[in-house]
Formats: C-alpha cells, structure tokens, sequence
C-alpha cells in the first residue's frame, strides 16, 4: 500500500479550499485509520489510512483483485474490518454504488426510485427533477428490466440524488456509460464537491471533474 | 414508518407482478387436501376427525417451500447491501419482509381454507378453529423461516437447507396448532400457541438481522 501523492495533512487542506454554497452544505470527515481487512484467508491491505474533509475526493486505483471494492465496502460497513477505525461513516450518511443495482427489473422505473427515495429519506431532488438530471426523463413508466444497462447505471446514480447524503462510496461507477454518461458522472460529483460532500471512489476510468484540486489518488497494491 | 410502508409496498407488488410463485404455493396447499382423501379411503368420520391434521401439514409444507424467496431476490440484486444503509435498522427491515412475506404466502392459504374445509369434509366449527389456529401459528412459522432463510441466504444452493434447518424448531408451532383443535383439550395449547408465535415474532427480527450481517461479509 502506497498513498501515491501528498500526505494526509495536505490531503483535507486542499480540500478545504473548495468553494462551498453556504446553502444546506455537508459537513462530513471521513477518517480511516490503520485499517487491515482480510478476505478469507488473504490479507488485501494493512494499515491503511486517509482522511477526507468535505469536498474531497479519493481515487482508488489499482490492479483488479487488489481490494478496491473491499475496501469500499468496509467503510460502508459491510464488510468488517481486521482492524483499524473508521470515523464519521455513519451507514445513514452514506451512498453505495456498487456492480449490484437494487433494481427491481418487475418495478418500473419511477416505482424504484420512489422505493429508495422512501428507504434513505427524500432529502433531496423529486423524483421527476432526478430522472431528468440523470438523463432518462422520459423513461419513468417504463419497467426497469426493460433498461439497457446504462440506463439502468443512470438509474442507480438517479438514487444519490434523491436522498441527499454526504458520503458516497462508487465502485466503478462508469461502468456500461456512454462518454456523455460519463460528463454527467463528472458534473454530478462536482455537484456533489460543491455542496461539501465527499466521495471514495474505486475506478479504472479517468473521471471528469471540473476541479482535480483537492482530487486525491490512494494506490492500491498486493500485500503478500 | 413511510419507510417501512414502503417496503412492505415494494415487496407485495413484486409478488403480484411476479403472480405465478404465490399462486404455486396455495395451489400445492389444496393439492395435498386433495389427494389425502383419496389415500385414506372412503371414511368420512375418519376424514373428518384427520382433516384439522392434513390442513396444518398442507399449510406447514407449502409455506416451508415458500421460505427461500424471503431474502435471495433481494440478496442477488444488491438491494440487501443497500437496505443497510436505509433510515431503518435492519432489524425493522427485517420485520417488515416478515410481515410482506406472510401476507403473500400465509395470508392466501388461510382464503384457500374453505376449499380444504369442503375435500375434507369438515364441520363449519371445525373450520373456524382451523383457521384461528393458522392466523395464530403462521406467524411464528413465517419467523422461524425468516431466521432459516436469513442464516441461508449466502449459499447458491441453499433452497433445501432453510427448511431442514427450521423443521425442528417449528414442530412445536404444529404439535399446538393441532392440540387448539382436540375437542377434549382446554385452553393449554392455545395459549402455548399464541405465546411461541408472540416471542418467535419478536426475536426473529434481530435474530434474522444478525444473521444477514455476517452473511454480507
């Protein structure tokens, strides 16, 4: 395990330089400390730490394999960790993005997001205003098995929105996107950013964020 | 509570968009009322004095064969992951699949009642006491099932073992469910009866919520 660039102080100060709306603004510090989690027998990483004030982004990278996922699903709490603290990743703070939607292919597409919407609280954008910013307005009615899977990835980050938390956790979240899904990814965490939330996410794609300052990459690699 | 509405909401409508599963089990309840007569023979009185019997083994299978479905579809998609991190315990969601589940398999049975009452050629009393005994012993078999279903839903094959596994613990649900029905016993078993299915309910919630914490590692 290497942090690739910059030390963890540097890390939360250039976040904290983000413009911030003064509007319903987060306030979250997430704080990993010499966390070690093993799966199986195999230890994936050992004494890892970072620490993200508000507006921070971390990349993870790394070979596949190497515990990206894991990792993700060990600060939101899944997963439980060898050793090591998790601070400030409260389960209802947080937004899991991962390879499994949660989509009811049965349901349609409004049905399943008014469903999250009522699970993790209507904090956020309407239901309508989501659809749209994701760009799938005018698919609400129709039966979400229906979606290709980009549309139903649209509709997995169509969830972030609804519930406003600070806290998401991607996990390759341009998975089966197109390059204009991929602006929208981007637009949307800068959206994120601004409003002071933070985000930890594992992908092998280079993200499109209008500001790479406060973007930190935390490099992951095999610990035999 | 909108929460909890809404996924006793969600869970409903995916079993009647899904129509076929709930059907198969009420269709497999009065399937084996219907071939019992014809096992036993031509005797009435023998029938009848069987028929509160047959009825709870029929609801007791069908509903052990209902079991698997409780947590897998939501375990494969990813929303049991997800669910963990809604403005609700765990244990409350747990609870509120329990309460989903026995209204799309135990609640069906109990309306196909009638019919068993008719193939076993049961009195109307006995058919009333029947029914009370299921609506106060299906929930603890819905409870136990959760914890069964909970405890298996990690395993890609584990269909079978859920029903193996809780078999044991619901035989008391049936051995009081059939003891309400003795026309010579007294109030004993309803009242054992309603007590098992009162703390079975309670505790399987956090029973099950655990047991679904460690299967998501």
């Amino acid at each position: 395990m290497t942090l690739a660039s910059g030390d963890l102080g540097s890390l939360g100060m250039a976040a904290m330089n983000q413009p911030m709306p003064v509007s319903e603004a987060f306030q979250p510090h997430l704080s990993v400390r010499g966390l070690s989690v093993r799966r199986g027998e195999r230890l994936l990483f050992a004494d890892l730490q970072f620490e993200l004030a508000p507006g921070g982004v971390l990349l993870l990278r790394g070979p596949n394999g190497v515990g990206k996922s894991t990792l993700l699903l060990a600060v939101a709490g899944i997963v439980r960790a060898d050793s090591g603290r998790i601070e400030g990743a409260e389960p209802t703070e947080l937004h899991l993005v991962n390879y499994q939607s949660g989509l009811k292919g049965r349901l349609t597409v409004r049905e399943n997001l008014k469903f999250w919407q009522a699970m993790n609280g209507a904090t956020g954008l309407g239901l309508e205003a989501a659809l749209d910013a994701v760009g799938i307005g005018g698919l609400g009615v129709l039966e979400a098995g229906y979606l290709s899977s980009g549309q139903l990835r649209r509709l997995a980050l169509a969830r972030l929105l609804v519930s406003a938390r600070p806290i998401w956790l991607l996990d390759e979240p341009s998975a089966a996107l197109d390059a204009e899904g991929e602006a929208l990814l981007g637009q949307l965490i800068d959206a994120h950013r601004a409003r002071g939330g933070i985000a930890v996410i594992a992908t092998h794609h280079d993200l499109r964020l209008a500001d790479p300052a406060g973007v930190e990459t935390l490099l992951l690699g095999g610990v035999s | 509570m909108t929460a909890f509405r809404a996924l006793i909401g969600r869970d409903l409508k995916l079993a009647f968009r899904a129509g076929g599963e709930a059907l198969t089990l009420v269709l497999f309840f009065v399937m084996v009322a219907v071939i019992v007569p014809f096992a036993i023979g031509p005797d009435r009185p023998q029938l009848t004095r069987l028929a509160p019997a047959i009825v709870w083994i029929a609801a007791f299978l069908s509903m052990l064969l209902g079991l698997d479905r409780l947590f897998r579809n939501d375990d494969e998609d990813g929303s049991l992951t997800l669910l963990r991190h809604a403005n609700l315990p765990l244990e409350a969601v747990v609870a509120a699949k329990v309460i989903a589940h026995w209204l799309v398999t135990a609640l069906p049975l109990l309306l196909a009642t009638p019919v068993l009452a008719l193939l076993l050629s049961m009195s109307w009393a006995q058919w009333g006491q029947t029914v009370l005994a299921l609506l106060i012993g299906t929930p603890a078999l819905v409870s136990f099932g959760a914890l069964g279903a909970a405890v298996t839903v990690g395993l890609r094959r584990g269909g079978l073992i859920a029903p193996v596994l809780i078999l044991p613990l619901s035989i008391p649900v049936m051995i009081f469910g059939v003891g309400m029905l003795d026309p010579l016993a007294g109030s004993g078993a309803t009242l054992f009866l309603i007590a098992l299915s009162l703390v079975v309910t309670a505790f399987s919630p956090f029973a099950a919520a655990l047991a679904l914490r460690v299967a998501g590692e």
